[in-house]
Formats: C-alpha cells, sequence, structure tokens
C-alpha cells in the first residue's frame, strides 16, 4: 500500500508532469484564464490519463514487448501508433458514454474532451509508464496521479492569472508573456518538492 | 512566387508556432538545455512538419471529413516513428538524452495544427514550404533559447568553452539556474516581450484597463 501512496505523491507533486516534464503545455497555456473550464479540462484530463496508461500498459506488456505475442517477436517499434490510436478511440468511446449516461458532465467538459487527444500530456504519461516499466496495478496509481498533477497544475495557474488580469503590465509583456514568467515561478515552487525522498 | 515567399517566411517572426500561435511548447520547454540536441530535435520536427504537410496535402481530397483527425495522426505517428527509429540507428546517445520527446513530436501542435490549418486547403508544393516555415520559426525560438540556456549555464557554445569555469580553475562561476529547465520559462517570456514590442501589431488587447482617473489619484497619493 505505501508503494502506491508513493507513487501517487511522486507523480503529483515531484514529478509533476506539467511543471516539471512541460507536457501539455499549448493546453496548459491556452485554457488558463479562468477556474472553472481550467476545474473540468483538469477533470477531463484526470479520466483519461487513468484510462489511457492503464490499458496502453496491458497493450504493451500482453503484444508489443519482446517475446510478448510469440517468442522472438517484437512490435516495439509501432508502439506510438498504437498508443495514439488507442488514446483516440479511448476519448471518442469516453465521449459517446459520458453524453449518453452522464450529460452534466459531458456539458461540464464540452469542447475538451475532443481536444485530449492531442494534448501531449496523456501520450507522455503513458510513454513514462512504459520506459519505467510499471505493473499493471502500478500504471493505475501512476496515471490516476499523474492526472491529479496535472489539473492541479493548471487549476492554481488559473488562479494566479485571474487576478493578475487587474494589474498594470507593461504592454508587450500582456497576455502569454506573464504566463510564462508566472509558470517560471510556480516551477520554482514545484521545484522545492523535489528534496522530499520517498 | 510571392506566395511561397510568404508562406516560408511568415512563420519565422511574424506569425511564429511558438510565441504567437502558443503550439509546440512542450518540446521548446524541455530539450533546450544543449545547443547540439537542440538541433537534433529541430530537424526532427522540421523533417516531420515538412513531410506530414507534404502527404496530407497531397491526399487532401480523397480524406472523408469525418475522420480527417484520425487520418492525420496515423500519417504523423508513422512519419515520426520513421525519424525515431533514424536516430536511434546513427546517434543513440542523442536519442537517449531526447527520450520521450521525439516521440511526443506525434502530439506536437505545430504538426497537427500545419496539416488541418493548412494542408487540407493548399497544394502540395505550397504546404511543403508552409511546413518547412514552420519548422524554422520554431526552430529559430528554440536554437535562441539553447545558446543563451548554454552559454550561461555552462560557460559554452556547442559544446566549445567560451568562458573557462571556476571548476576548472578559470574565472566563470556558471549559473546553474540556467541548466534547470524553470529558466527556459523566463527566457520565452522575455523573448515574447521583446518580440511584441518590436511586431506592436502581436499585442493582446488587456481585459481590464487602469482607468485615467485612478492613475491620477495615485500620483496626488504618492506626490
Amino acid at each position: 500500500m505505501e508503494a502506491y501512496l508513493s507513487i501517487f505523491i511522486k507523480a503529483v507533486f515531484i514529478e509533476n508532469i506539467a511543471i516539471n516534464f512541460f507536457l501539455g503545455m499549448c493546453t496548459f497555456l491556452a485554457i488558463s484564464k479562468k477556474i472553472q473550464p481550467a476545474i473540468g479540462l483538469g477533470i477531463a484530463v484526470i479520466v483519461v490519463l487513468g484510462l489511457a496508461v492503464p490499458i496502453n500498459n496491458l497493450i504493451f506488456n500482453f503484444f508489443l514487448k519482446a517475446d510478448a505475442l510469440f517468442p522472438g517477436s517484437d512490435l516495439h517499434f509501432v508502439g506510438l501508433i498504437c498508443y495514439i490510436g488507442i488514446i483516440a478511440a479511448l476519448v471518442q468511446i469516453l465521449e459517446m458514454f459520458l453524453d449518453r449516461y452522464i450529460p452534466a458532465l459531458y456539458n461540464a467538459l464540452g469542447v475538451f474532451l475532443p481536444l485530449i487527444t492531442v494534448n501531449c500530456a496523456i501520450l507522455g504519461g503513458v510513454l513514462f509508464s512504459i520506459e519505467r516499466n510499471l505493473e499493471f496495478s502500478e500504471s493505475i496509481v501512476y496515471g490516476l496521479g499523474a492526472g491529479t498533477g496535472w489539473a492541479l497544475a493548471i487549476v492554481a495557474l488559473a488562479g494566479i492569472t485571474e487576478r493578475l488580469k487587474y494589474a498594470d503590465i507593461p504592454e508587450g509583456l500582456q497576455g502569454l508573456g506573464i504566463t510564462f514568467i508566472t509558470v517560471g515561478l510556480m516551477c520554482f515552487g514545484f521545484l522545492s518538492f523535489g528534496g522530499i525522498s520517498l | 512566387m510571392s506566395k511561397a515567399k510568404e508562406a516560408l517566411l511568415n512563420p519565422i517572426f511574424n506569425d511564429n508556432p511558438i510565441a504567437l500561435q502558443i503550439l509546440g511548447i512542450c518540446s521548446a520547454l524541455a530539450v533546450t538545455g544543449n545547443l547540439y540536441i537542440t538541433l537534433i530535435m529541430c530537424v526532427a520536427l522540421t523533417t516531420v512538419v515538412t513531410l506530414s504537410n507534404l502527404s496530407v496535402s497531397l491526399i487532401r481530397n480523397h480524406i472523408p471529413t469525418n475522420i480527417r483527425i484520425i487520418v492525420q495522426i496515423s500519417i504523423i505517428a508513422t512519419l515520426v516513428m520513421l525519424v525515431d527509429e533514424v536516430l536511434q540507428a546513427f546517434d543513440y546517445e542523442s536519442s537517449k538524452t531526447l527520450s520521450v520527446f521525439v516521440g511526443l513530436i506525434v502530439t506536437n501542435c505545430i504538426v497537427m495544427g500545419r496539416a488541418e490549418a493548412f494542408a487540407m486547403k493548399n497544394g502540395p508544393l505550397l504546404s511543403a514550404i508552409d511546413g518547412f516555415g514552420n519548422g524554422l520559426g520554431y526552430s529559430v525560438i528554440l536554437i535562441v533559447i539553447a545558446i543563451i540556456r548554454e552559454f550561461i549555464g555552462a560557460g559554452t557554445f556547442y559544446g566549445i568553452e567560451i568562458m573557462p569555469l571556476t571548476t576548472n580553475g578559470g574565472w566563470y562561476m556558471a549559473n546553474n539556474f540556467f541548466l534547470t529547465p524553470a529558466s527556459s520559462f523566463f527566457i520565452i517570456g522575455f523573448t515574447i516581450w521583446a518580440l511584441r514590442q518590436w511586431k506592436t501589431d502581436q499585442l493582446e488587447e488587456p481585459e481590464f484597463k487602469i482607468s485615467k482617473n485612478s492613475l491620477e489619484a495615485e500620483k496626488r497619493i504618492t506626490s
């Protein structure tokens, strides 16, 4: 149990996928102007990462790994196209499922759900879990943890940007420029978690 | 011919993918600690975006609109896999350093964005030129960041020692902050600031303006 907790904490704080690995930055910077959409997007990322990482982990272990399909087989080079296909299909299925059974959440997520297919946080999470040889149960925890970390970071940034719009910022720095510098400062904050060893 | 020139040169300063379109930022931050690695990443991305624009444009009239995203993604993923395999074959060390970031070109929004926004509507040659131009625009920003980070962080330029470090008996005390990825946020932020002071049409409209009255009131209080 402790091992799982440490994977989770590590994925949320120490190796935060947005702040420490810069994944999903494009959406991270574009959707962080208000808190409400940021929360919606954060939840969508948690759900998709929590599903995509374990599923792709199974695919890798049962089909793509060396000697997995039959002795002497090695399909790891088609990995990328498999993972991205599975993520795209997963997002599509999730969209239909939510539309049918949980319309409230579907409406809240709105346009963000399809956008997640090309969010590099998802593919990055999948690739990291495979690079680190996580087991199936560990990969579930890692997926959820990485998603939570990303959601936490985007909600925090949205909170700061919402306040910043009342500030008197030099003309050229307004908008994108100041957002970058804010994220840089947040990055310092998260760097301090680096000293924790679990 | 002017249209081709425009497609090639526009993305470099006027419509830069990183500074203005907010595309492809993830890799811009993560792989810029060292100029050599950055150059490899730039070549990889430029190759992929040029070829993907070319191939998407070639078959643009045969792609059904409903499944165009899947078609584009499979083209891009195939190209990235090829680039990744070539890199692993010829420069294994660098491919280890770049780790997942070459694979992540698949989800790099520049590639997808140009395929969707430009290649689906224009001819093959023009699309390839546009892809190359956007690759260059991306490379310019990345190379600038990498030069700054490597020079201040390690005192070197492309691995050649310019400022001898104190650890090697020289005089320059390396600023380790520039080796941490956090620094690239600040460098990109200030680059955008500089670019927007130069090209003022890229300024963003502020949501709130401080009213003239409150500024005057503030002056009165302070004086």
